[in-house]
């Protein structure tokens, strides 16, 4: 029998034509199926949502009331005619990837994903299936990350310098993911850990949905390098250089994404210190992922989709790339965030 | 090669001055004392030569990292650095290795005279030993590129740090001719003995861009000015009969430029005088040539008769430096300039040496009216230099002054765009833009810089969603984006399209007031050429 494609591309974002729904789309749909609460992928507008107890917490407080549905790792949802389920991405905690099988045939959405468990989010988990999109933001092979534990204790060796040295260590991350997974790597005995508003927020919102994670306080008035001397301070990255920053005196300035590892990146960014950290599968990630779906076809996007559908391509996959408007919580543009 | 590498990434971990010097120093004091005398070599820009072209490397690398030749050219393009991009896609070392950096860096010396085969060998054999930042600098020293980013005063300082010589003495004793073959780390920066380098120059006195307007400088009576050349910057040094000309870059060039020996045989012995190196025609009163003339010569060792006559070059003389063997630098440049002045009469007006004739006003406002006058001139700008100044050690505040014309300047539209590479590889930072003739846009020259990262980060949002046409790297973008694009030159150019091209262009700002139906055409370009020379 004649079948169009499970899942096709529009300039609202993927489409599925059996259920009649999007996959993270970017303008105003019925209905939304959201793999994580990063503002690329969530956005306003919606009729109505469908995404992970987790992200739907950290959606509800980005965007307001919204109208949605939760649904749970692993449990199939009909939805016209297709059967949706979500499957743990790695990327932040609570972010999914969207399996749709449309009558025996069975695609996969990866949003956007990590391999490597970040001892935090919910670890990733690989998706059999025929077709498979997958994002490469690092998608070339200057792009490797080191194992958590290492990076674990590069960030507390800083932090422990400087609070030896009489400085703060301010810390640059993204407020959703990237900051908690830092904290969770945090030695609470070296010092105090001061949060940033944007960062505390979506710290309370993970820890109401059951994350344990070291304890934190709020920056106010009153709160600041001479009050908690030695602290370690998680902000977003726009707060780093800000005037938001300067209660901290001579605080030494870190940033951690994925990006640092290009020496170019790391040197204009002129931070003091520079943490390859990244919530997206590195290279050998991207390929470990993309073997073990057993998809023969692949959909790239989100990145070096160019120089990675031609690897893919050469390693035998039937790859295309998929024009999207994620932009990537690592495109690292200032201000992304706004400082608050 | 470990504590090399350690020093190299805490001189890269900190943006603090203070910080770089002590880890800099904490090295002079620890490191072996070769390596000691290596790493000064290194940077003062001492290097060993390329020991393998980077298109060996790159295919060797690839092939150890397993990866297609395209592949490795894809991240080369994002990394802009070849030694980055072999250190970061191999594996990680299988048999770690412990050397000094003179040991590696002498085996390095050794692969020139290896054949392929074997050099290849132990190319690889390298990068099995070596780890992340260690291999990154290998590659640096093997591909004859290395630079560390430390300026040659946060060296000397640290060095004073460790070795308790006052800094100016040292930087006496780095200058010169030597090599870590030539010398020892002890008879260099230990002893320093004065008589061991005739061809020694001194350390440049270098200017600070004047930002302000000149009256803030105080009374005019306590300033010099002449004209800010637009050369190379050179040191010529006659002592014990041997001739050597320097450039900025503490680079010997008396063989590039052989016309200026002659001065060898006219000065008298003992004799330093820094100036400006400059393609000069002696027709009629003599004139300085465009600085696109004085780029033909640069670069060339051995230069053609052809080429001699048609680029001639003089010594623009502004200071003199040494006279009689004595140093002259403490000596108020009032005092110097008249030495320098009778020096200069004393020789022949066939001599390749002139004075930068001094620029006589009596109030600021007649040295402003002057040098709206530099480019008829041909020259950038002024120079204004307080009377009572000694000939300082590098860049120091206050005596010295470049007050260079204003840039030139037109609206142009963006119409090609680029994603940048090394430190702004994840934005679109290199543009072409265009200028109007009729109805048809012309591109008339790139530029990839004078934005701030935000205006960069918010360009690079606006080109992904605006792009028309693809080729390769480079997009093709809606013609709307209009920016102020300024430049130092402009000179003809039948090799472009638009028939002009530009020195230094850059973007002052970002028009957002502009539509692009408001940018300049290429006629008014074209007339700025004919407004300058
Ligand atoms: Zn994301
Ligand atoms: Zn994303």
């Amino acid at each position: 029998m004649a079948q169009g494609p499970v899942l096709c591309f529009t300039d609202r974002g993927i489409h599925c034509p059996a259920g009649d729904f999007h996959i993270d789309p970017w303008r105003p749909v019925d209905r939304a199926i959201v793999t994580h609460a990063h503002s690329d992928h969530a956005r306003a507008g919606m009729g109505h949502y469908l995404a992970t107890p987790r992200t739907l917490a950290a959606m509800r407080h980005r965007l307001g009331p919204i109208r949605a549905q939760a649904l749970e790792f692993g449990v199939p949802l009909r939805i016209g005619g297709a059967t949706v389920s979500l499957h743990p991405a790695g990327h932040v905690p609570g972010s999914a990837q969207v399996r749709v099988e449309v009558a025996g045939e069975v695609w996969a959405a990866s949003g956007d994903y990590k391999t490597v468990p970040d001892g935090l989010s919910e670890p990733f988990e690989p998706v059999r299936c025929h077709a498979f999109i997958s994002e490469c933001t690092f998608g070339l092979p200057v792009f490797r990350w080191r194992p958590e534990a290492e990076i674990r204790a590069e960030v507390n060796r800083w932090w422990a310098q400087n609070a030896a040295g009489g400085r703060a260590s301010v810390l640059g991350a993204y407020s959703l993911g990237k900051a908690q997974r830092l904290l969770a790597g945090l030695d609470p005995g070296i010092g105090p850990i001061l949060t940033h508003g944007a960062v505390e927020e979506m710290t309370a919102i993970l820890r109401a949905g059951g994350l344990a994670l070291p304890p934190t306080l709020r920056v106010v008035p009153g709160v600041d390098g001479r009050s908690h001397p030695g602290a370690l301070v998680l902000a977003p990255p726009s707060a780093l250089g800000s005037p938001w920053a300067r209660r901290f005196g001579a605080a030494s300035e870190g940033f951690a994404s994925g990006w640092m590892r290009l020496r170019g990146i790391r040197r204009r960014r002129s931070v003091d210190r520079g943490f390859v950290i990244s919530d997206h599968a590195d290279w050998d990630g991207l390929n470990l992922a993309i073997r073990e779906t057993g998809a023969e076809r692949v959909f790239v996007t989100h990145g070096y989709t160019a120089p990675f559908r031609r690897w893919l391509a050469e390693q035998g996959y039937d790859a295309a790339i998929a024009a999207t408007d994620w932009q990537g919580e690592e495109s690292e543009a200032p201000g992304a965030e706004a400082a608050e | 090669m470990k504590r090399f590498a350690a020093l190299f990434l805490a001189l890269e971990s900190t943006t603090r001055t203070s910080e770089k010097t002590a880890a800099l120093a904490a090295y002079f004091r620890e490191a072996p004392e070769q390596d000691r005398l290596w790493t000064i070599a290194l940077l003062s820009g001492r290097r060993p030569k390329r020991a393998v072209t980077a298109s060996r490397l790159a295919e060797w690398a690839a092939e150890a990292a397993g990866l297609p030749g395209w592949l490795f050219e894809e991240s080369y393009a994002v990394t802009g650095d070849l030694a980055e991009t072999i250190a970061l896609i191999l594996p990680p070392p299988r048999a770690p290795e412990p050397a000094t950096l003179t040991g590696w860096i002498t085996r390095i010396r050794g692969l020139a005279l290896l054949p392929e085969p074997e050099r290849r060998g132990a190319v690889l054999a390298a990068w099995a030993a070596l780890d992340g930042a260690e291999r990154f600098l290998f590659n640096k020293l093997i591909t004859g590129g290395f630079r560390m980013g430390v300026a040659q005063g946060l060296m000397t300082r640290a060095l004073a740090q460790a070795t308790g010589i006052a800094e100016p003495e040292l930087a006496l004793r780095l200058m010169g001719d030597w090599t870590p073959d030539s010398t020892t780390f002890s008879a260099l920066v230990l002893t320093g003995d004065p008589g061991a380098d005739l061809t020694r120059p001194y350390p440049f006195c270098l200017a600070h861009a004047l930002e302000q307007q000149p009256e803030a400088l105080g009374a005019p009576s306590d300033w010099a000015a002449d004209w800010k050349w637009d050369g190379i910057r050179g040191q010529a040094v006659l002592r014990g009969g041997r001739f050597s000309l320097w450039s900025r870059g503490e680079e010997l060039v008396t063989d590039r430029f052989p016309e200026l020996a002659e001065l060898g045989d006219r000065l008298p012995g003992g004799t330093v005088i820094d100036g400006e190196i400059l393609a000069f025609s002696v027709e009629g009163g003599g004139a300085p040539l465009p600085f696109a003339a004085l780029q033909r010569r640069i670069g060339r060792k051995t230069v053609s008769r052809k080429l001699l006559a048609e680029v001639p070059v003089i010594l623009m003389a502004y200071d003199l430096l040494e006279e009689g063997g004595r140093d002259v630098r403490a000596e108020p440049l009032a005092a110097r300039l008249a030495a320098l002045r009778r020096l200069v009469e004393g020789m022949p007006a066939s001599a390749p040496l002139r004075l930068s004739a001094p620029l006589a006003f009596a109030d600021w406002a007649e040295l402003t009216a002057l040098r709206a006058g530099a480019a008829a001139a041909g020259a950038e700008g002024v120079m204004i230099k307080r009377l009572a100044s000694a000939y300082h050690v590098g860049r120091r505040r206050g005596d010295w002054w470049k007050w260079k014309l204003d840039p030139m300047t037109f609206d142009a539209v963006m119409v090609y765009a680029q994603a940048g590479h090394g430190r702004r590889a994840n934005l679109y930072t290199d543009f072409t833009f265009a200028l109007w003739q009729g109805d048809a846009l012309v591109p008339v020259t790139k530029a990839y810089s004078g934005l701030t990262d935000s205006e960069f980060a918010e360009i690079s949002a606006w080109v992904r969603r605006n792009t028309l046409e693809r080729f390769g790297p480079v997009r093709r973008v809606a013609p709307d984006l209009v920016f102020e694009i300024a430049f130092e030159g402009i000179r003809e150019s039948p090799r472009h399209k638009s028939g002009i091209a530009l020195r230094f262009p850059r973007m002052l700002r970002w028009r957002r007031d502009k539509p692009a139906s408001e940018a300049d055409t290429l006629e008014a370009a074209q007339a700025l050429l004919k407004a300058r020379r």
